[in-house]
C-alpha cells in the first residue's frame, strides 16, 4: 500500500518528552520547525538549518539527530526528547548541572544541543574518554568557545555515573 | 524549499513504481543530503518518495564469509557493528572520518555513496554549474578550487565525491575484485561514481527497474588482496 495524501497538510502525531502531540503539517516541516513553530518548544535551536552545528540536536526514538534535516512527516508514532524534557529549574537534568559547575557555556545559545548531544553521545556508550568525547562531540560547534568546559562537564558526569555503578 | 507530495513507500516495487510514474520524483532514506539540498533549491522533487520502511535495515552474514549491508542501514550501525569493526576496520573508520554523530545516526550507507558533491559552485543555485544544468558551465576549473579534483576529473566537471566511504570504495575498484565479482554488487557500483563524475548531469541513478540496488556485498576478508 501507498500512503499518499493529495491534501498539501499531513496528519501525523510525535510524542514529544512523553506528551503525543497530533499535527497537521505541510510535508516541508522539519521537526525542528514543528517543535519550535507548533509546539511552541524553542528550546532546541535553529543555528546552521542544514546539519552542521548541531544546535538543533534532539534525541529521536533515542539517537541524537540533527532535527533541522528531519521532514516530521516521516516520523509517524516516533518518541522525541527535548532539552525541555530533560530537566526542569527546580530539578536539573545532572548535564544541566554539570554544564554550569564547569563554566560549560556563555551566551546559551548551542548549550540545548550539546546537551542533547552529550546524552546521545553517552548512550551510545562512545563517551569513556576524553579523547572520545571531543570527537564525539564535534557535530556541536560553540562560537563562544566553551569546548574545554563542555568535555568537562561530560567527563564529570561520565565519571559519578560509573563510581554510582561501582557502589551498587 | 519548493512545495512537494510526501508518499511513503513499503516496497520496492512501489518504490521503483512512484519513481517510473513520478519523473520529478525523490527518493528520501536519511534524508542528511536531500533535504539539505531541498533547502538550497538545489534539489526540487515534486515528490519525495519516503523508503525508511523498506526491509533493508539488517547487516546478514553471507555464505562466503562476506558480509551483505542493507541500503537503509545508518552509517552508526555499520561503523560500530563488532563484525565491521573486527574484520573491515578500514570502512569503519572511513565512515567515522565523515560527517558528525547525529549525522550518522541519520544517514543510510546507500544514501552515502549517492550524495551529491560539496562543490559550492553546484551549491549555490545563482551560479552556472554543468552537474545543474548541463552545459552551462564549470566555475570551480578558475574559481575556488582547493577542495576539488586533482587527478581523473573531467574537462567538464572538477567536483569529488564526498563520501569517506566512497573513497574506500575507489581502493576496491582494483580489477581483482572485479574478475571475482565480489567486491561491490550495488548501490551504486564504483564504475557508477566514475561515470556520475565523467558525466556531471546525470544525476538519477536509481531511476528504474534494476538499477534500484538494495545491498552492499563486502567480500569476505580473507579474500582481500591488499591490506586493508
Amino acid at each position: 500500500m501507498i500512503l499518499t495524501q493529495d491534501s498539501t497538510q499531513i496528519e501525523v502525531t510525535i510524542h514529544v518528552n512523553g506528551t503525543p502531540h497530533a499535527v497537521k503539517i505541510d510535508p516541508c516541516v522539519t521537526l525542528l520547525d514543528l517543535l519550535r513553530d507548533h509546539l511552541q518548544l524553542t528550546g532546541s535551536k535553529k543555528g546552521c538549518d542544514h546539519g552542521q552545528c548541531g544546535a538543533c540536536t534532539v534525541l529521536l526514538d533515542g539517537k541524537r539527530v540533527n532535527s533541522c534535516l528531519v521532514l516530521a512527516v516521516s516520523r509517524e508514532g516516533s518518541t522525541v526528547t527535548t532539552i525541555e524534557g530533560l530537566g526542569s529549574i527546580a530539578n536539573l537534568h545532572p548535564l544541566q548541572s554539570a554544564f554550569i559547575r564547569h563554566d560549560a557555556l556563555q551566551c546559551g545559545y548551542c548549550t540545548p544541543g550539546q546537551i542533547c548531544s552529550a546524552i546521545g553521545l553517552m548512550l551510545e556508550g562512545h563517551a569513556k574518554s576524553h579523547d572520545e568525547i571531543r570527537e564525539g562531540m564535534s557535530g556541536n560547534l560553540c562560537r563562544c568557545g566553551a569546548y574545554i568546559g563542555i568535555v568537562e562537564a561530560i567527563e564529570d558526569v561520565m565519571e559519578s555515573e560509573s563510581s554510582r555503578e561501582e557502589n551498587r | 524549499m519548493k512545495r512537494f507530495r510526501y508518499m511513503k513507500a513499503v516496497s520496492v516495487r512501489e518504490a521503483i513504481g512512484i519513481l517510473a510514474a513520478e519523473p520529478g520524483a525523490a527518493l528520501m532514506a536519511g534524508g542528511t543530503n536531500l533535504v539539505d539540498l531541498m533547502k538550497y533549491d538545489v534539489s526540487t522533487p515534486t515528490v519525495v518518495v519516503d523508503i525508511n520502511g523498506l526491509p533493508l535495515h539488517d547487516i546478514t552474514e553471507q555464505p562466503d564469509g562476506g558480509l551483505r549491508l542493507g541500503a537503509l542501514v545508518s552509517n552508526a550501525d555499520v561503523a560500530y557493528d563488532p563484525r565491521i569493526t573486527e574484520r573491515y576496520p578500514l570502512l569503519s573508520s572511513a565512515i567515522l572520518a565523515g560527517a558528525s554523530g547525529q549525522l550518522r545516526n541519520m544517514a543510510t550507507v546507500g544514501g552515502n555513496l549517492l550524495q551529491r558533491t560539496r562543490c559550492s559552485y553546484f551549491y549555490d543555485v545563482q551560479v552556472r554549474c554543468n552537474k545543474r544544468e548541463p552545459g552551462s558551465g564549470c566555475p570551480a576549473k578558475t574559481g575556488l578550487n582547493r577542495g576539488h579534483a586533482i587527478l581523473g576529473a573531467s574537462p567538464l566537471c572538477i567536483a569529488t565525491h564526498p563520501s569517506d566511504m566512497s573513497s574506500l570504495s575507489r581502493h576496491w575498484m582494483q580489477p581483482s575484485w572485479w574478475k571475482e565479482r565480489v567486491a561491490y554488487e550495488a548501490f551504486p557500483s564504483p564504475s557508477f561514481i566514475v561515470f556520475r563524475e565523467r558525466v556531471p548531469n546525470a544525476t538519477q541513478p536509481l531511476s528504474l527497474g534494476k538499477s534500484f540496488s538494495r545491498w552492499i556485498f563486502l567480500p569476505c576478508p580473507h579474500r582481500w588482496d591488499t591490506a586493508i
